[in-house]
């Protein structure tokens, strides 16, 4: 238990994956399914942050001539949670794309309702 | 620089040149110059990929490359081995066949300005794919694996139909649940291990797992990330999204993805089995077992479902996952030869299945677009080759000996010698599965073969030469495969040698 005190960010951060997690799977609306996706992304960007930051220290970017590696925080962990961002952007963009098609189809947003009116449509 | 090894730029190269075509493929306005353009890059992958192989395998070596500036432990690599180039040349020459032979589908069901943008999405998911192969790093193996993810979704539904998009929706939210788990386990994976690269993760999880503190957190990181691309593969349970997704997709997108994308996944979890966790940690962790067990589910459960299904696609997606059943039970077992297996069982479901699609299209437009087995009753009088195809294809998945399906069938249950406790259970389902492959595979191969009234008979469809050329191709690389698998196998046990 004091563990999870003790790193309450990356506590915080495996709470809120698992909200979006559930979320994407189980919400039935469509864009709170997506908003869901980007929970759990956020959360895992969220964990990331938190490892990369190392108190007390600040960005590696020059500006002072102060070249000692323990005056800085580590970088890659930013790097990484950039690149997941322009990820979770383009699939976001995809996604919603795909929703608007489908509700200017079905006039619903509910994933149920789409599932049973295709089936419907289909077996015309 | 006086010295540049050339072999050594190919794996780059093949990726570089695949992302190039995707990004000049826009300006191209006319769908068929976009497939010469696409043709010819595969073309030349595929020779490059030939010479790699052939230069790893008489070397006996494997060699990373580094891409930018930063060397190990940090910066991005590439990393080729035997197993890798044998993968790049099976994925170049299947995609370079499907394309050629489902070329006409793609004309025929994409609106004619659009359909230089589904060669973009060929050209992107075969850089994906090659990228997954080569890859040595972590985070270019999620990127990729999430390009994968839109460029399936858009392949899906590049049809446009309102069931198409629904089916597209459905295998999104699946594919985005594996690819969030992969991505935390990914990144605890990381903050415990402190390192990117492979060979620098092996390293630091060999001495972790010896100081045993940190068996719980690595047991949760192995289940994050092989459950996640075991959901991203379609193993059993997590394999509601294919029967839909193909059944509504075009036919060369539904050979494409479920006889190559599902495999490139497959292909990361060998590469993290060995190149990361180390077989001997993968022992202790039990994450292998669970895989173990999904996939024989798997391999009875798809053959139950496939049995009950009366529309041909749907048929072909329920056998997908049962044999990717049988790719997670060879890895399940944890040993040199399971893995052998599994690895040729990748080499043999996707030539069989690609074929299998492309025949199958080709058989229900030529029976105007009804899909179920009864409309399709006596379909092979009209296109012959079709017929011959998919009855090639059902004896190979079938494990018919000749075919390259029997033969990682047989090293299966070879392997399965060498694990003990596991050994009882892998007989007795591969024998079940193989009598249900032959329960659904045949009935449909006789219905397709019924003969039909003579006026019926006469009315030949016609085949178009490319489509000859690649049905034709197919066969013979499956009988070749099936008779002459010895060097192959040899090239996966070297390769998989290396890899460790």
């Amino acid at each position: 238990m004091s563990h999870l005190l003790i790193n309450y960010y990356e506590a915080a951060s495996v709470i809120l994956f698992g909200i979006g997690f559930m979320n994407l799977l189980l919400q039935n609306n469509l864009i709170k399914k997506f908003i869901g996706l980007n929970i759990m992304d956020t959360a895992v960007y969220l964990f990331l942050a938190a490892k990369g930051y190392i108190t007390g220290r600040v960005a590696p970017i020059l500006t002072n001539g102060i070249l000692e590696s323990e005056y800085y925080i580590n970088p890659v962990p930013a790097g990484l949670v950039l690149t997941g961002i322009v990820v979770s952007v383009s699939v976001t963009a995809f996604s919603l794309a795909l929703v608007q098609r489908l509700y200017k189809h079905y006039g619903t947003l509910n994933m149920d309702e789409i599932m049973h009116l295709s089936r419907e449509r289909e077996g015309e | 620089m006086d010295h540049v090894n050339w072999i050594h730029n190919i794996p780059f190269f093949s990726i570089f040149l695949a992302m190039f075509c995707g990004i000049i493929t826009p300006l191209i306005k006319n769908g068929y110059t976009a497939w010469k353009v696409h043709t010819t890059m595969l073309m030349i992958v595929s020779v490059m990929s030939v010479l790699l192989l052939v230069n790893v395998y008489e070397n006996n070596e494997t060699f990373t490359f580094m891409m930018g500036h930063f060397p190990a432990p940090w910066g991005n690599e590439l990393r080729a081995g035997p197993l890798e180039a044998l993968m790049a040349v099976t994925f170049s020459i299947v995609m370079l066949l499907t394309t050629a032979g489902g070329r006409e589908f793609i004309f025929h069901d994409v609106v004619a300005e659009k359909q230089n943008l589904y060669f973009i999405m060929l050209n992107a998911i075969f850089g994906g794919m090659l990228a997954l192969v080569y890859t040595n790093d972590m985070f270019t193996a999620y990127v990729f694996i999430e390009i994968l993810t839109i460029v399936s979704c858009a392949m899906i539904a590049a049809k446009g139909t309102a069931q198409s998009m629904v089916s597209t929706t459905h295998y999104l939210v699946i594919s985005l649940l594996g690819s969030g788990l992969l991505l935390l386990g990914m990144s605890i994976l990381y903050s415990i291990t402190g390192h990117l690269l492979f060979p620098q993760m092996k390293e630091a999880i060999v001495a972790l797992a010896a100081t045993k503190d940190y068996t719980f957190p690595l047991l949760v990181v192995s289940g994050f990330m092989f459950i996640g691309l075991a959901i991203k593969s379609a193993l059993f349970p997590f394999h509601s999204m294919l029967p839909g997704a193909y059944q509504a997709a075009i036919p060369t997108s539904s050979g494409i993805l479920s006889g190559l994308v599902l495999k490139s996944y497959i292909i990361l979890v060998i590469k993290l089995v060995y190149a990361v966790f180390s077989p001997d940690v993968m022992l202790k962790l039990k994450i292998v077992d669970i895989l173990f067990v999904f996939g024989l589910a798997g391999m009875v459960m798809g053959s139950v479902y496939a049995m009950c299904e009366t529309r041909m696609k749907r048929m072909l997606a329920y056998s997908s996952v049962a044999q990717i059943g049988y790719i997670y039970m060879g890895i399940g077992l944890n040993s040199r030869i399971g893995m052998a297996a599994a690895c040729f069982h990748i080499l043999a479901h996707a030539i069989t299945k690609t074929m299998l699609f492309v025949c199958c299209g080709q058989m229900v437009e030529d029976s105007g677009g009804k899909e179920q087995i009864f409309y399709l009753k006596g379909a092979a009088h009209k296109n012959k080759l079709a017929g011959i195809g998919f009855t090639v294809g059902a004896f190979s998945m079938v494990g018919v000996p000749l075919f390259a399906g029997f033969v990682s069938k047989m090293y299966f249950a070879t392997a399965s010698v060498y694990a003990p406790g596991k050994m009882a259970a892998v007989l007795i389902v591969l024998g079940i599965s193989m009598v249900l492959n032959a329960l659904y595979f045949l009935p449909s191969v006789i219905a397709i073969w019924t003969p039909v009234k003579e006026q019926e008979r006469t009315q030949k469809e016609p085949i178009s030469p490319l489509f000859r050329f690649s049905v034709v191709l197919f066969i013979v690389l499956n009988i070749t495969l099936g008779i002459f698998y010895r060097p192959v196998i040899e090239v996966i046990e070297k390769g998989i040698i290396l890899l460790q």
